[in-house]
């Protein structure tokens, strides 16, 4: 592997673990507010202790997201030092406002976690949803930094570097809206699916326990929301790729010649030597009417952009059939429950939805993965579209594979680490086992 | 003052804060470790209990200095991350793991050998982070990070690894031991454990002493340009005049035990240890080759990033003062309440 691959790679195995956590530091605070509520509403000690135990997740979650987050904010870099060199003025902007609200979401999240007994009921529930809110704006944040990469606007590139900077127009490049929406989306729909396949996960082995179904009964509402609206923000997402990244576009389809009326096609393998997409399934006119909402509209091809331009189409492709194929389902599942919630006038327990709840359990993380390999990817060569190559901005300093190797080590670790905890924090609360006040209290001093 | 002299003061000043907080947060991991005598079990319960609900925090102005550094001088920034690629990833590891140990060992308090590990890798990984920074401060003073046009051309390793680069790392060390002892006594619930901390204070106060000196001797021939500026600017005379006043007060107060204002004093020698650095160094910002206006960013995004710095300030001091003010000393945490 060349030194730039070990970059990318230390880059994207960074963003992947990060991400995860990110997005329960975004979402799980929300739930966590949402029991609270409720166990202040109606006095149920069920609640009360959904709500702790939410707490310490999402303490334990956003303490590595923290820890994963600084790395990444010296990784940018350690690893992108002509990136960070030249446009850090263009994006200093939305990361600043990402710091600021990085900060008030710990400064809540303290308060929050230790402060049940210290501070008013009121300014405790305040706290909670500060976090969250905080926690929304950081994710808003940084994912214009993100949409900035993919649609640069805002500054003049000469020779000499990067004059006329605009920091507002470049916070704001075209897309914005798009991107932090579904982003968003993501981070509450792979939390929310997670936590209902936990619950889920419990409720097959001990049917009927109360805790687990008043879990199930926070989680479900909002998993089924975000699984519903995504598809519709995604679409809104990928209407704006198609007319402003045409290559990327062609990459996510494995679309190879320009064409009216080109088909939408699911699953395959590009196969780049050939421009064929064997074992794809092909819709007539598909990619047209989802594109450009016209059966007849012209798509771009591969073929029509410079070769060394072209994105990793294959595994661009495959990620992209993964994020829709998980979303597909989730949005499927959702649609059923809901209709048998409205049926039956409460959160549908039968035995074959909760093993379907259970089985999408990790899909919405799966998406959120995938969706991301599928903008990251599809964004090479280039780390700034159009001005900046991947390989230009990378760092001289020789020798990555040691740096690599001994993050991908830490953070396996890590993730062990912490599923081996959350399992501990679930286990507490089965049935039969008494785990109510033992490690239900936040901390412990 | 120009945009990017207050930016320049901007970062300073965040340096300044990590150096307080997050240095006391990195002193309580020294103290873990060195826990000791027939009171260590308390003294181990006293660290989690003041770091607890703060340590998140504390270390976000490490956070918001990387920004404001990435945004206001971009080029610096990219030096920076070159020159110094090795220990900043050193660095980061100490973080990570001393970020992770720390919160895994509270929320998973089940007394079992599993968390006693996690207290030690908290506390090693304490210990090694200071030093790794402290070595990083003194490259980047020393003049040994040579630049030409945007390449670095020192090397990656000849800056860091220099016998002035040690005594910093020291230094810094000790006084990041120095302030979370000070800190502590203010912080102890019972008179036992406060004399505990009391002598900690003491001792490792002492060695911030020795260490300043050392760094002031090797500092002649390690950072010749600092030595010239912190003998000759008048500006930089009265800092480290303020200094030596500070830490002789601190001293003082801690000897006649009263810690309230013992802890004020500290903060200030520290805070002005820090400001003295960046003063020395005025007006580069990586000596002798960048200077904060050639790597400054354009006057627009200047102006914007002053902007967003007060949005900061309105949302985040109003909230911190509210976090300080619940969890003033409180109520005696009880070892014994560990589970």
């Amino acid at each position: 592997m060349t030194d730039l691959l070990y970059a990318r790679a230390q880059m994207g195995l960074s963003l992947a673990f990060h991400i995860v956590f990110a997005a329960a530091g975004v979402a799980l605070p929300v739930l966590m507010v949402l029991s609270d509520w409720k166990a202040r509403r109606t006095g149920d000690a069920d609640y009360r202790l959904l709500s702790q135990k939410l707490a310490k997740g999402t303490a334990i979650l956003f303490a590595v997201g923290a820890v994963s987050g600084t790395v990444l904010s010296f990784e940018l870099g350690l690893l992108w030092p002509e990136f960070m060199g030249q446009y850090g003025e263009v994006i200093g902007l939305p990361f600043s406002l990402e710091g600021v609200a990085f900060f008030t979401e710990a400064i809540f999240l303290g308060i929050y976690l230790y402060g049940r007994e210290r501070v008013s009921p009121g300014l405790h529930l305040f706290s909670g949803v500060m976090v969250a809110v905080s926690g929304a704006a950081s994710a808003f944040f940084v994912t214009l930094v993100n949409t900035f990469m993919n649609n640069p606007s805002g500054f003049t590139a000469t020779p000499g570097g990067v004059t006329d900077v605009e920091p507002l127009v470049a916070m704001f490049s075209p897309g914005w809206q798009y991107q932090t929406a579904h982003v968003l989306l993501s981070c509450y729909q792979a939390s929310a699916f997670a936590m209902a396949g936990i619950h889920a996960f419990v409720l097959l082995r001990h049917p009927g326990a109360a805790f687990h179904r008043k879990a199930l009964s926070v989680a479900l509402p909002l998993a089924c929301v975000t699984a519903l609206l995504q598809p519709l923000v995604g679409d809104l997402s990928a209407k704006h790729v198609a007319r402003e990244q045409p290559v990327k576009l062609a990459a996510m389809e494995g679309h190879f010649e320009t064409e009216r009326g080109a088909p939408l096609r699911l699953g395959g393998l590009p196969d780049v030597e050939t421009g064929q997409v064997p074992w794809g399934v092909e819709i007539p006119k598909g990619l047209s009417i989802l594109a450009f909402a016209d059966p007849d509209a012209e798509v771009k091809g591969l073929k029509e952009f410079p070769r060394d331009e072209w994105p990793p189409v294959a595994k661009v492709h495959l990620a992209f059939q993964v994020m829709v194929g998980t979303g597909s389902l989730m949005a499927l599942l959702a649609l059923v429950t809901l209709a048998l919630r409205w049926r039956r006038k409460a959160w549908p327990d039968g035995r074959w939805l909760t093993w379907a709840w259970l089985l999408s359990g990790p899909l919405g993380v799966v998406a959120l993965e995938a969706g991301w390999l599928v903008t990251e990817w599809g964004r090479q060569p280039w780390i700034v579209r159009g001005f900046m190559r991947t390989a230009d901005a990378v760092t001289p300093v020789p020798h990555l594979a040691a740096p690599f190797w001994t993050f991908t080590v830490v953070y396996l670790f890590l993730g062990a680490t912490v599923v081996f905890l959350m399992v501990r924090q679930v286990a507490g609360t089965l049935p039969g086992r008494h785990g109510g006040q033992g490690g239900g209290d936040a901390h412990v001093h | 003052m120009s945009t990017e002299a207050v930016l320049g003061f901007a970062v300073a000043g965040t340096f300044v804060l990590y150096a307080l907080f997050g240095g006391a947060d990195f002193g309580g991991g020294v103290w873990d470790l060195l826990a000791s005598g027939p009171r260590k079990k308390e003294q181990r319960a006293l660290i989690a209990h003041a770091l607890g609900p703060v340590w998140e925090v504390n270390h976000i102005w490490l956070i918001v200095g990387v920004v404001l550094l990435f945004a206001g001088f971009p080029r610096a920034f990219a030096v920076l991350s070159v020159a110094l690629h090795v220990p900043l990833t050193l660095l980061l590891l100490g973080i990570v793991f001393r970020g992770a140990a720390f919160t895994f060992r509270t929320y998973d308090m089940r007394g079992d050998a599993v968390q006693r590990q996690w207290g030690l890798v908290f506390s090693v990984a304490s210990v090694i982070a200071p030093l790794l920074l402290g070595m990083c401060v003194a490259a980047v003073v020393s003049g040994s990070i040579r630049v030409e046009g945007r390449v670095v051309v020192s090397g990656f390793f000849a800056s860091w690894l220099t016998p002035f680069a040690w005594v910093v790392g020291a230094l810094a060390l000790c006084l990041f031991a120095f302030l979370a002892a000070v800190y502590l006594t203010h912080e102890a619930p019972t008179p036992e454990l406060r004399e505990d901390f009391r002598l900690r204070a003491l001792g490792s106060g002492v060695a911030v002493f020795v260490a300043a000196l050392a760094v002031l001797l090797f500092a002649r021939q390690g950072a010749p340009r600092v030595w010239q500026g912190l003998l000759h600017s008048p500006f930089a005379l009265a800092l480290h005049a303020g200094t030596a006043l500070a830490s002789v007060t601190a001293f003082a107060l801690l000897w006649t035990r009263r810690f309230r204002w013992a802890r004020v004093a500290a903060a200030t020698q520290a805070g002005l240890i820090v400001l003295g650095w960046a003063a020395s160094q005025h007006p580069y910002l990586v000596v002798p080759d960048v200077t904060l206006s050639s790597a400054a960013a354009g006057p627009t995004a200047q102006r914007m990033l002053l902007v967003a710095l007060g949005v900061g300030a309105l949302t985040v001091l109003p909230s911190l003062a509210l976090l300080f003010r619940v969890f003033r000393p409180g109520p005696a945490p009880s070892a014994g309440a560990e589970k």
